[in-house]
């Protein structure tokens, strides 16, 4: 019974050494996994898209071991406090919002926003700018503002819950429209083909992506947004720095990742990266 | 642990905890109909009509109850011709996707508990009220029906509140159920076991409501 007990107790002291070698070592990072082309999986599982393989490449930089975790997107913020990694890296945007609670390093690369509908929808053929910086304001700020306002008035709108795209239309800046929230992008794509949502909105490649693929008549409407609720760029999520071991750490691991963001976009790698999933340039 | 965030979101918890009444309610009354229906369906001496009873409450028993909501609110939006026709008036709304599912689910369940409850009264009832010289009919509505409740009871009891749990499921179809609120400031709070403790105190309180309700009625119809 005794060597019996021993051996239990050495190897769950081993288990935890191991594992305590395995967290100061390797950088986990998290991503959602379900936000094509930003960070997906393909059919055998695998986790693929622009910020798998960055992560991969700014790993390479830090010199340092990484591992990816995937995490539903709702959970993320907290998964990454409750240490269930080190870092995000899931399309997540950089705004004040988010930055009460954790940092962000410098942006990677723009996410650009976008209203889409189904072909033949009343809301094709908007009379706006073709895109709009919130930060701006300015008269034509308001004047696109004031013309979604109108053509949304009623509609119900679909989102991704937790993101700049529902902040925005919780924020009132074009009036109160009907807002549908949904665990992922897929499930909004799902019920805008199936036109339970009039509209809705997200990256404009989630939803070029989704109509290439799925081969529905999605097309985008209305301009392209930033600034304001929608943030700046996308960047590495990462916990709050303090004054204790931990806390250094966490510092240390920001000025990793931006020296290692620096590094990559010097050389083009990032570019790179992001011409290759989003068959344009959107690096920052 | 925030609590003030606990205090604040309280108000906002209790407001939607109105939909998930709703929700239940809902679900409740029509699967009770449901549920008594397909339990004469399956006493029926009819194979046919029987073998069908059996393989409803089959089916709806033997998936999970966020399969079945996900079938009727995604599945059965994809299907083109569906769209076009009056039913998606009711299929393209959230709210009642998610009451058919409940009570579809709900349904199977209380077929079963009725039927066993039927099955378990005592062959001497039913003789002594044919010995008087009732009809067959009067002792099914007199005798069995209310002997088959009084025995349904305590496992009817935690059928309601197995199904006022899975409400909690109707967040995922969009719905803002007490579930859904707590998501939904989580989702900006980033604080998910505060608002998350709250939220499981208001459906503990309404377990607590169902399970002293239950306990009343089966001492007010004690018939021993």
């Amino acid at each position: 019974m005794n060597i019996f007990k021993k051996t239990i107790f050495s190897v769950l002291a081993s288990i935890l050494i191991i594992g305590n070698v395995y967290a100061s070592d390797k950088i986990r990072i998290g991503t959602e996994g379900a936000y094509p082309p930003w960070n997906s999986k393909d059919a055998s599982g695998k986790l693929i898209g622009f910020e798998v393989e960055l992560a991969w490449t700014l790993c390479r930089y830090i010199g340092q071991q990484c591992t990816i975790v995937e995490q539903d997107w709702d959970g993320m913020i907290p998964a990454l406090l409750m240490r269930k990694f080190d870092a995000i890296m899931a399309g997540m945007s950089i705004t004040a919002e988010r930055q009460k609670t954790i940092t962000f390093s410098q942006g990677y690369a723009d996410e650009v926003a976008q209203l889409a509908v189904m072909k033949g929808s009343s809301l094709e053929g908007m009379d706006t700018p073709s895109g709009i910086n919130l930060s701006l304001g300015g008269s034509d700020v308001k004047s696109a503002l004031k013309t979604l306002t109108g053509a949304l008035a009623g509609k119900t709108v679909c989102v991704q819950t937790a993101t700049i795209h529902q902040n925005f239309l919780d924020s009132g800046d074009v009036g109160s429209v009907n807002v549908r929230t949904y665990k992922t992008q897929d499930e909004v794509n799902l019920d805008l083909a199936s036109g339970r949502c009039d509209a809705a909105l997200a990256a404009a490649v989630a939803f070029t992506d989704y109509a290439e693929k799925s081969g529905k008549p999605v097309v985008l409407v209305g301009p392209t947004f930033s600034g304001g609720a929608f943030g700046n760029g996308v960047g590495v999520g990462l916990r709050q720095g303090g004054d204790d071991a931990i806390g250094q750490r966490d510092a240390e691991l920001l000025a990793k990742f931006n020296k290692a963001i620096d590094k990559a976009r010097k050389n083009g790698e990032i570019s790179r990266i992001a011409i290759k999933w989003f068959g344009f340039d959107a690096s920052m | 642990m925030d609590f003030e965030l606990m205090i604040t979101s309280f108000p906002k918890l209790l407001n939607a905890t109105v939909i998930t009444l709703k929700l239940l309610s809902a679900s409740l009354f029509f699967g009770l109909f449901i549920g008594l229906l397909f339990a004469i369906l399956r006493m029926n001496k009819n194979p046919i009509i029987n073998k069908f009873a059996y393989g409803y409450s089959y089916i709806f028993r033997g998936t999970p109850l966020l399969v079945q909501i996900f079938i009727i609110y995604f599945g059965l939006g994809q299907i083109e011709y569906l769209r076009s026709t009056a039913l998606w008036v009711i299929l393209k709304e959230p709210y009642w996707c998610a009451i058919i599912a409940f009570a579809l689910n709900t349904g199977a369940y209380t077929s079963e508990i009725l039927r066993s409850a039927f099955q378990t009264i005592k062959p001497g009832f039913i003789e002594a009220g044919k010995s008087l010289g009732i009809s067959n009919k009067i002792i099914f509505y007199k005798i069995q029906i209310p002997i088959a409740i009084r025995q349904s009871l305590p496992a009817y009891g935690n059928e309601i509140i197995l199904m006022l749990k899975g409400t909690s499921l109707a967040s995922t179809v969009t719905l803002m159920d007490l579930t859904g609120v707590a998501k939904y400031i989580i989702s900006t709070t980033f604080k998910p076991i505060e608002v998350f403790v709250v939220a499981g105190g208001i459906y503990l309180f309404m377990t607590f409501i169902v399970h002293s309700l239950i306990k009343y009625l089966e001492k007010k119809y004690n018939y021993q």
